[in-house]
């Protein structure tokens, strides 16, 4: 079956050993919930399976569809249907939303292949309308004086345009009001199928009310510590990180 | 008769050249006798011989700027230098009759191509000649005269001599001085009375020597109430040692007129481009340069607008990319010499990698105006942490009537925006060129659409060569 392996992954980050022997695997077609207090290295994850030119892979393989992505330039695991939803989003100005994807989107295409305008503009309507943002939008430079929550919105519409095979959500309801929470999750809720495997990155469990996982990793010192079902994320909340960290201990 | 030999391309688009025999040359390096060949094989009379004489003498008096300018100019050897290369005298009026490896050099290019699709008419000239000069005839039975400068004070000798050198007198630097000594192609443009020229006029100017100096001359003249928009373009092969490029541009509009002045500057990058352009606007005239500098090795040019006229307009459109190695030196001048005369300057400029930029502005109201308004904004964008920018504005506002606003700003392309960029799935170039379009592109939309769309390709292009 399909899935994003991730195996052994060891990174550093400017010497620091940050991700020690990091496994998971996500089968298409499933979201997982990956949790863990600040500093566990849940965005050196992110970050890492995406390509960030920061984080020194020393050993280990991330592999999309069998295909290692360690290595790849971070536009080459992107064209390889990798996706990641970041936690704080860049503003590029006089870029409009509607340019960039569409730029995004050509980059996909083979050589003979051309983006048809009428249809690429009736998709991204569509999916502006999912996530109830306004038409005015596309035009709009990239995350420029967005507000917390159209930022987000702006990484599932670009999500749901480029159709990855997987997507990562580093932190994606960080700075979310409950509305725009909902919105959020219905979008990603809206893209679940057999054909993507979503990884749901999360400090809190609020936003698994709403993006019911399948399963739950709790990752700690850069490690999957325990592993479980929904129920896992609700209780983790109620006895807090402590209970990890002693646990992790323990098992020592 | 020239024989085509080895044609030498790149994927740069100007980057070759043919092996020319020219019919005249007037050797290297630069005194009296440099200047009375070019003078006497252009049949000039003395008065002419005597203007460019007294030139060389101003040239050789000047030192060079390079207490406030860059050391670099030091390394320009104006005794190694080529002053006079030309294949013949007059231009051709059709494509047919332009020698081969000219008219293949200037197809390559794409120059009669436009020419059919938009221009109204095109000089193109070859080194130190222009080698095809065609107006439409239209435009010739309204008496829009385009030709070149040694044609011009031939045959229109009044409208001429009344405006030569009078905007940029020889003595204003040294390089205006050392254009007037040796100063050879270029245009000659006169509007008549309330002619409206709707699709704009062209020069391309090709070097295609070594060691050689390109000193094209332009005067425009906008009569009362004519619109004129005037495009130049320009390419050079890349060749190991150093070419000059020293042009001087006289605009005037007379009352009521509009001229906009277009430059796309993408000189190889072994080219000293040092060019002084400067317009006159009478009352209620309008000067608008659209300066775009993408090449050279370093250019220096601030075009200016002197507001002679009450309500005058005076505007400068800029863009300056500088990829590695190169220096782009450019800026703006505002002259407000009457009432409820205003000037707007907007530059923006891009340093990528050990690339540098600087903005030098002036503008200067005295106390005695009313009225008189200026906007100024400068943008900097930096490509990567080696890159610099300097932004000199100086600006002098006298008097309660007359107001300013001055904006600048320095941002930067991040890391991290090029890593989000690539995250979609851009490549690195893709990423730099989308970053510098966004930073231009309200600019750019303010340009003829021909124009506009030249200018983006160029930007994709060299972006896409800045990535290591």
């Amino acid at each position: 079956m399909d899935s994003l392996e991730i195996k052994n992954l060891n990174v550093t980050i400017e010497n620091k050993k940050i991700l020690d022997d990091f496994s998971l695997t996500l089968p298409k077609g499933e979201v997982h919930a990956l949790m863990g207090p600040n500093g566990s290295g849940k965005s050196t994850l992110a970050k890492t399976l995406a390509g960030h030119p920061d984080y020194s892979v020393v050993a280990g393989e991330s592999l999309v569809d069998g295909k290692n992505m360690i290595g790849l330039s971070p536009d080459e695991i992107a064209r390889s249907g990798m996706f990641m939803a970041f936690q704080y989003p860049s503003e590029i100005s006089g870029v409009s939303i509607a340019n960039f994807i569409r730029a995004a989107i050509t980059a996909r295409l083979q050589k003979d292949e051309e983006l048809q305008a009428t249809q690429y503009y009736k998709q991204l309507y569509e999916k502006m309308d999912l996530l109830k943002m306004d038409r005015k939008f596309t035009s709009r430079s990239i995350n420029s004086g967005f507000s917390g929550g159209e930022k987000k919105r702006c990484e599932i519409l670009q999500m749901m345009m480029l159709k990855p095979k997987y997507a990562v959500l580093d932190e994606t309801d960080s700075g979310l009001d409950i509305d725009a929470l909902r919105i959020v999750a219905d979008g990603v809720n809206k893209m679940r199928s057999p054909d993507i495997g979503i990884l749901v990155i999360t400090h809190y469990h609020r936003l698994l009310s709403y993006i019911v996982p399948d399963k739950v990793h709790v990752i700690y010192n850069g490690q999957i510590v325990q592993s479980g079902d929904k129920e896992l994320a609700f209780e983790l909340d109620k006895k807090g990180y402590d209970w990890i960290k002693n646990e992790s201990v323990t098992s020592l | 008769m020239a024989v085509k030999s080895t044609i030498e391309i790149d994927q740069e688009k100007g980057n070759f050249h043919y092996d020319t025999q020219y019919n005249y040359d007037a050797g290297t390096g630069l005194d009296e006798n440099t200047i009375r060949y070019i003078s006497d094989v252009k049949g000039e009379d003395k008065s002419l011989l005597d203007f460019r004489l007294k030139a060389l003498k101003i040239f050789e008096s000047k030192a060079l700027p390079t207490h406030w300018a860059t050391q670099d100019l030091e390394n320009i050897n104006f005794d190694k230098i080529r002053y006079y290369l030309a294949k013949g005298q007059q231009p051709s009026r059709s494509w047919d009759e332009v020698p081969d490896d000219v008219k293949e050099t200037f197809e390559r290019l794409g120059i009669p191509e436009q020419e059919r699709k938009f221009l109204a008419g095109v000089e193109a000239q070859f080194d130190s000649e222009a080698a095809y000069s065609n107006t439409k005839e239209q435009l010739k039975k309204e008496g829009v005269i385009f030709i070149g400068p040694t044609e011009g004070l031939k045959e229109y000798p009044e409208i001429f001599q009344k405006w030569f050198g009078k905007v940029i007198p020889t003595g204003d630097n040294k390089f205006s001085a050392l254009n007037s000594a040796v100063f050879s192609g270029g245009s000659f443009i006169y509007i008549p009375p309330g002619v409206k020229v709707r699709q704009p006029l062209q020069a391309y100017f090709r070097i295609n020597a070594e060691n050689f100096g390109q000193f094209e001359r332009t005067l425009i003249i906008a009569d009362e109430g004519a619109e004129i928009t005037y495009m130049e373009g320009c390419t050079a092969p890349k060749f190991e040692t150093a070419t000059l490029h020293s042009a001087v541009v006289e605009l005037i509009a007379l009352k009521g007129a509009k001229i906009q002045y277009i430059t796309v500057q993408n000189w190889s990058n072994n080219v000293f481009n040092l060019v002084t352009k400067r317009g006159m606007a009478m009352e209620e005239a309008e000067i608008r340069w659209i300066d775009c500098n993408i090449g050279s090795r370093l250019t220096m040019k601030y075009p200016a607008v002197i507001l002679k006229g009450a309500k005058s307009r005076g505007e400068v459109l800029s863009i300056a990319l500088a990829n590695d190695r190169q220096h782009q030196d450019t800026g703006a001048k505002m002259i407000h010499a009457a009432d409820e005369t205003t000037s707007n300057i907007i530059s923006k400029s891009i340093s990528i990698g050990s690339g540098r930029s600087s903005y030098r502005g002036l503008v200067n109201i005295p106390k005695h105006l009313k009225k008189c308004k200026n906007n100024t904004e400068c943008d900097a964008l930096l490509v990567n942490s080696k890159s610099r920018t300097d932004t000199y504005p100086a600006i002098t506002l006298k008097g309660d009537d007359n107001s300013i606003q001055h904006e600048a700003s320095v941002s930067k392309v991040s890391a991290e925006q090029i890593f989000y960029m690539m995250q979609r799935g851009l490549s690195e170039g893709e990423a730099m060129s989308l970053s510098v379009n966004g930073f231009v592109n309200d600019l750019i939309s303010q340009f003829p659409m021909e124009y506009s769309v030249e200018l983006k390709r160029l930007i994709d292009m060299e972006m896409e060569g800045s990535v290591g």
